[in-house]
């Protein structure tokens, strides 16, 4: 089922947590709704959810009008950040609530219901664990069960409020490949809410970039991450090093570093990923940017470097591969030189255009 | 209790200190306040043979108090089970201008000596009081009957219900409510199948609370009831009766009844409200 809001706003008393927006998600795509805490994810989630009224706007499901419609009737899945599972009844009785909360005319048979319930503690992988209580069980598995309990009336879509928010790494990282299977096999419309930018530029067809109650960009992962409309959007989703200097026909200046650009005369700024940023012991023609080794990282796939100099206001981080930082014995307090291989600009934010450029 | 006493044989020293004394404080202040009276309660019942105590226990008058008691304390307690679920419920759940002071008022009767709670119900309800007058044309009578008695031990035992729900209604999730929602419930059977199972535990043992103080309730209630023999005359009365009439044993062999009872439905209280809230928190305790 689709689902499309126009001009949906919302204010809590004098805040405005919702500016008037549009968005159309499609018929089984997973969208995941980005941005920092306070920029009015969760309320646009629940206001799809029917759990808190827009103030103005229309929402439709498919060809439903669903604005006035109760959350009950709105034919919804709901995962809460912290399960909100009924502590009280058993995992079987937890997932089978819906079907039994059902009149009694469209309820199932017990026998059904039991069946089905089965079905979907399977599919959860939780089949032995249908007698235990919540509060015995892990928190990755309560978070299946309330899954299973979400699916079990077969919703149209499905919203999930931070699923893994409270979950530890390990856990999460399982469970979000596993909810990606579980939406690619049953094809439901799904839209989750995350702060976490890589668990949304993960599991997303989709991503909707919020912030202060306004979307800012909604674009596919890969266009997100190379084309961010915005500053905003460049910031919030990944590191960002910072180089402020006056430009003078053609050469960046900033104290004792300097960097060739092509951009205009006048004060600038660029941003700098940190992965696009090259470590060498000698200047090269275009950039001499001289720094000191701060702080070094081996985990993981590539080292993260820290980095510091006198023309810097706040210390940069760069990502080299394991072969380049063996290969330049990186060492704490060691004089470097960085190459960036490509830097950012935005212009002011109310211009909302970019430009990036690629250094040869 | 296996594992706090391996637990103290593996540590022998504690991150807290005082523990020694502060339970020896305690114990100390619990044997003169709680455990010396009731010695002695015990004690003044040693002169009496069995025969002798089962007569005074069972004697017409006192079994007829017995009833009294217990039936307006259970009506006082029902009507405190759902009223005080309802207040509980609006002070947690509902945001209105005056609020804080409706949750101070609501340990009133806590706080105001119950002869005082008394004069003033039996001043309200008598048949020429402002309520007593509006009720009489109705052939209600309130004042001097049982319902004066189960009205003022309603009053003096309120609280317990609302201040041992408020707590567990507060640290219950909005979340789960809104769950029952998305999952088609109406707004009853979300009461009924979710919030209520999760409030029983608080609510019976606030409502046990009330029944048991009510029972033990005497300044509130002498002044409503009338005090007529075998009609409405509260066993704590019986107890001030044979006081009066110096009759120490006798007073003391029905001050063992309300105890004894009084003790029992505690115990019971505790022990099925710890069976409930192990299974709340997985079977572990």
């Amino acid at each position: 089922m689709s689902i499309r809001l126009e001009n949906v706003a919302k204010t809590f008393g004098r805040n405005t947590a919702l500016e008037p927006l549009v968005l159309d998600i499609a018929e089984g795509e997973l969208v995941g709704l980005l941005g920092p805490s306070g920029s009015g994810k969760t309320t646009l989630l629940r206001i799809i959810a029917g759990l808190e009224q827009a103030d103005s706007g229309t929402i439709r499901f498919g060809d439903r009008d669903v604005t006035r419609m109760h959350v009950r009737d709105r034919r919804i899945g709901f995962v809460f950040q912290h399960y909100a599972l009924f502590r009280h009844m058993s995992v079987f009785d937890n997932v089978a609530f819906g079907l039994t909360a059902l009149p009694r005319r469209t309820r199932p048979s017990s026998g059904d219901i039991r069946a089905r319930v089965h079905r979907l503690l399977e599919m959860v992988r939780l089949e032995e664990f249908a007698n235990r209580y919540p509060a015995q069980l892990s928190g990755g598995q309560q978070q299946r069960v309330s899954l299973a309990r979400a699916l079990a009336l077969k919703p149209d879509v499905l919203l999930l409020d931070e699923p893994f928010g409270a979950l530890d790494a390990k856990v999460r990282q399982d469970l979000r490949r596993w909810l990606r299977h579980l939406h690619d096999e049953l094809n439901f419309t799904s839209v989750f809410v995350t702060h976490d930018q890589e668990e949304a530029l993960e599991l997303s067809d989709r991503v909707v970039v919020m912030s202060n109650g306004r979307i800012e960009q909604i674009d596919d992962p890969d266009t997100l991450y190379r084309q961010p409309a915005n500053r905003f959007v460049f910031e919030f989703l990944g590191d960002v090093n910072r180089l402020e200097g006056t430009i003078r026909n053609g050469t960046l200046t900033c104290g004792d570093a300097r960097l060739s650009v092509d951009l205009d005369d006048g004060p600038h700024e660029l941003l700098l990923r940190p992965h696009e940023l090259k470590l060498s012991e000698s200047a090269s023609n275009h950039a001499h940017l001289p720094v000191t080794v701060t702080a070094v990282s081996p985990v993981g796939a590539e080292v993260r470097v820290e980095l510091e100099a006198d023309w810097l206001a706040e210390p940069w981080m760069a990502t080299v591969r394991h072969a380049d930082f063996e290969r330049l014995t990186i060492k704490r307090g060691q004089r470097l030189f960085v190459t960036p291989r490509r830097w950012h600009r935005f212009e002011d934010s109310a211009a909302h255009r970019s430009r990036a450029s690629l250094i040869s | 209790m296996n594992r706090i006493a391996s637990l103290t044989a593996a540590s022998p020293k504690r991150v807290l200190p005082g523990f020694g004394l502060s339970l020896g404080v305690t114990l100390l202040f619990i044997s003169l306040v709680l455990l010396l009276p009731l010695t002695s309660l015990v004690g003044q019942l040693s002169g009496l043979s069995l025969a002798e105590y089962w007569a005074i226990i069972t004697e017409g008058r006192v079994v007829a108090s017995y009833l009294v008691t217990i039936g307006a304390a259970a009506v006082a307690a029902l009507f405190n089970a759902l009223f005080g679920l309802l207040m509980a419920w609006v002070l947690v759940r509902y945001e209105f201008p005056g609020k804080r002071l409706l949750d101070a008022l609501m340990d009133l009767p806590f706080a105001l000596p119950t002869a005082v709670a008394g004069i003033t119900l039996a001043t309200l309800y008598s048949s020429n009081g402002w309520m007593g007058q509006l009720l009489a044309p109705l052939g209600f009578e309130v004042a001097y009957t049982w319902v004066g008695i189960a009205l003022a031990m309603g009053f003096t035992s309120i609280p317990f219900v609302v201040r041992t729900v408020q707590p567990v209604l507060e640290d219950m999730p909005g979340e789960v409510d809104e769950a029952a929602l998305t999952l088609g419930a109406s707004d009853a059977m979300a009461f009924r199948r979710v919030i209520l199972p999760h409030l029983w535990p608080a609510l019976v043992t606030g409502t046990g609370l009330a029944f048991v103080r009510s029972l033990g309730e005497f300044g509130a209630v002498i002044f409503i009831a009338g005090n007529m023999p075998y009609e409405t005359e509260i066993t704590s009365l019986m107890i001030f009766v044979k006081l009066q009439e110096y009759d120490y044993v006798g007073a003391s062999a029905i001050a063992s009844v309300v105890l004894a009872v009084s003790l029992l439905l505690l115990l019971v209280l505790n022990l099925w409200q710890g069976r409930f809230i192990r299974r709340l928190h997985g079977g572990k305790g």
